[in-house]
């Protein structure tokens, strides 16, 4: 029974842990179906994590902070689109640079409220019958509400991807965009909206570091889970299942070391602090190594900017 | 030559403004973009700062005064040059191949410590130039170590650099914290810090100022860089390899080995500047060495267009915007703008150089009956 609780309390961590990461993943997910690679990852989750956090500490109102958290982040993207799809700059560069102004930018926003706690945060709620269940009950839906939102976020993706018009539509604007463009698809139109909504999935991202999962501003606090989810991106093959499932794995990990050290297991706590980005490095050669031997999933024109002048 | 003239070809005007693709740039286009971005720039962040009931004159002010207000201040911007030179030179050579070394900070860091295991652990009786030599070394090799195991795996097992270098950005800072949190830390001290280096151990430092001799090395290292990119076969075929891989690889270039030399190269460089600023500057090892250093060298690089002699001059112009924030940060006035100013320079510019590439030329009104 202790064992099982034990079990139960990890699980509960790790999915808590997966979810900012999911979230951002997830967001993109649809930027590089559509063939842009958006390395501001990190940046737009930093933002989100302080315009969520500020806007809550001074109005008291999660849901606006969490919107307002996905608008700023959205917006930053619409400009990191402007740069790379119709200015076609490097993705590359554009999307570091993003991640550098991002960094600045939230320390800009968060200035007056480093190390506040906020004030309403995201808290449990137990679903009532499901919560029951034994075991995977009180693992999954013993939850807060932007969890659960994910339970709906990750499978509508895995639809409108796999199973809808649309998602055919997005998926060749990313392989071909020529094609796609001579069908009549707007590659442009299809670049913007993924990227935006991708930036926006990052900001919520951030926001549930900042509202739920810390729940407090510091700076740089999502400490590289932008990079993890980018990473994650290419493990999970560009598919929002697999995403699901590497972020829970990786939400494993991330709990586990610190559990062990709980139980009386002495390991410095830089050591466990350095574990993630360790995982993260073999599960990237593992991954690229396979690969290479494997048909290679990734989205044929990523990272390519699309120009009509040169069909 | 193309003809861009979507809206008015459907009210038949035609050949009134003419926007056409330019064959070649010329050099002061760069410059003139450049320019132009930092004034949009300064602009656009005044305007920031006036909604947010900043007064924006008084922002600038302190900066340029945190900049260059004293001959004190001139030389402290120089200080700060020094690691942004070095890194940024560091990660230019990578970026010239096409591989994405975003790892200078992780490079920094092992550097530092590789420097700070020599300093702290060689009997410090050595006579100095010997320890110098030892500890100059051991910060570059530190710091090529942390490179070339990215390069590695990249070459081993085509693990994407930019993801395998960040990681380890983390995972060098991490062990760098371990080791002034834990065994090397200075039990006298409440901070994290560890003992102090020997003074055989210290670079030689301009009197009167925080500029220490690593300024020469970095100085060193963009001749050398600019010599071996524009004059010799293994500039050109980094330069080759960057521009066409498919080409390069038919010509007979061996890319691994390549990959290999630059992020050793890089590294090293990145290495040295860790290794300054504990031997130049902090005199121990501490978490708080690096203003993200690492990171800003990727703006730096991007802005010098990859030319160690113009990496040089950008570096000293953000070393003084850093000090700028420092300054800031002293009257109490927002010092992230800074981080803000240097990203926001190299987004007006990423935008403009596709501007750059196109011409505008105005023909006249002209009715067009075909």
């Amino acid at each position: 029974m202790n064992i099982l609780s034990l079990l139960t309390a990890v699980l509960h961590s790790a999915v808590v842990s997966a979810t900012p990461i999911l979230f951002a993943a997830l967001g993109e997910i649809y930027a590089e179906r559509s063939g842009v690679m958006n390395l501001g990852l990190e940046g737009l989750m930093l933002v989100g994590a302080a315009t969520g956090f500020l806007v809550t500490y001074r109005t008291h109102d999660l849901v606006l902070g969490v919107l307002m958290a996905m608008a700023v982040a959205a917006f930053l993207g619409l400009v990191f689109s402007l740069i790379v799809i119709t200015l076609k700059a490097n993705q590359v560069v554009t999307g570091l640079v993003m991640t550098i102004f991002g960094t600045g930018l939230s320390s800009f926003i968060g200035r007056t409220v480093v190390a506040q706690s906020a004030p309403v945060v995201f808290n449990a709620i137990p679903i009532p019958f499901l919560v029951k269940i034994p075991l995977l009950g009180p693992i999954l839906f013993n939850q807060d509400l932007l969890v659960y939102l994910l339970y709906v976020l990750v499978p509508v993706s895995w639809l409108i991807i796999y199973r809808t018009r649309i998602g055919l539509e997005l998926r060749s604007v990313g392989e071909n965009p020529a094609a796609a463009d001579a069908l009549g698809l707007n590659v442009f139109a299809f670049r913007y909206l993924s990227v935006c909504l991708g930036s926006a999935l990052a900001g919520l991202a951030g926001a549930y570091l900042s509202l739920a999962y810390a729940p407090t501003w510091l700076e740089n606090m999502t400490n590289g889970r932008g990079w993890i989810a980018i990473v994650l991106v290419i493990f999970a093959t560009w598919n929002p299942l697999k995403a699901a499932l590497g972020a829970l794995l990786f939400g494993c990990f991330d709990v586990l070391g610190f559990r062990l050290q709980a139980m009386g297991l002495h390991i410095s706590p830089y050591f466990l602090g350095m574990l993630p980005y360790l995982i993260t490095i073999i599960v990237l050669v593992m991954i690229s190594v396979t690969s290479l031997r494997a048909k290679n999933p990734m989205p044929k024109a990523l990272t390519i900017p699309y120009d009509r002048e040169e069909r | 030559m193309v003809n861009v003239m979507r809206d008015s070809d459907k009210q038949g005007w035609r050949h009134f403004i003419r926007i056409e693709k330019r064959l070649d740039v010329p050099p002061v286009a760069y410059v003139l973009v450049l320019l132009l971005s930092l004034l949009l720039v300064i602009l656009l962040c005044g305007l920031v700062l006036a909604r947010m009931g900043y007064h924006p004159l008084e922002v600038y002010k302190t900066m340029l005064g945190g900049a260059v207000g004293t001959p004190y201040n001139f030389s402290e911007t120089i200080a700060e040059a020094i690691p942004l030179i070095l890194c940024s030179l560091g990660v230019s050579v990578a970026f010239r191949m096409g591989i994405w070394n975003i790892g200078a900070e992780g490079q920094f860091f092992f550097g530092a410590f590789t420097a700070s295991l020599a300093a702290l652990y060689l009997p410090s009786g050595l006579p100095r130039v010997v320890m110098l030599t030892v500890v100059i070394v051991a910060g570059f090799l530190g710091g090529a170590l942390w490179g070339v195991l990215a390069g590695v795996l990249k070459t081993l097992a085509n693990a994407n650099e930019i993801l395998t270098t960040l990681m380890l950005n983390y995972v060098a800072i991490g062990w760098v914290d371990y080791l002034v949190y834990g065994p090397w830390r200075d039990r006298a001290e409440n901070m994290p810090y560890s003992r102090l280096f020997p003074s055989s151990a210290m670079l030689p430092v301009y009197p009167g100022t925080s500029i220490h001799a690593a300024l020469l090395l970095g100085l060193l290292a963009a001749v050398v860089l600019w010599v071996v990119f524009k004059r010799t076969t293994w500039g050109y075929e980094i330069k080759l390899i960057g521009e066409n891989p498919q080409v390069a690889r038919t010509a007979g270039i061996n890319i691994a080995r390549n990959i290999l030399l630059v992020m050793l190269v890089g590294g090293g460089l990145a290495g040295l500047a860790g290794m300054g600023e504990v031997a130049g500057i902090a005199g121990r090892l501490s978490p708080n060495i690096s203003a993200g250093y690492g990171y800003t060298a990727i703006i730096i690089a991007w802005l010098g267009r990859l030319d160690p002699l113009a990496i040089v001059l950008v570096s000293i112009f953000f070393g003084g915007l850093n000090n700028g924030g420092y300054a800031l940060q002293m009257v109490g006035l927002p010092s992230s703008i800074v981080t803000m100013l240097q990203g926001a320079i190299l987004l007006f510019v990423l935008g403009g150089d596709t501007l750059m590439r196109y011409r505008i030329r105005f023909l006249g009104w002209r009715r067009d009956n075909r």
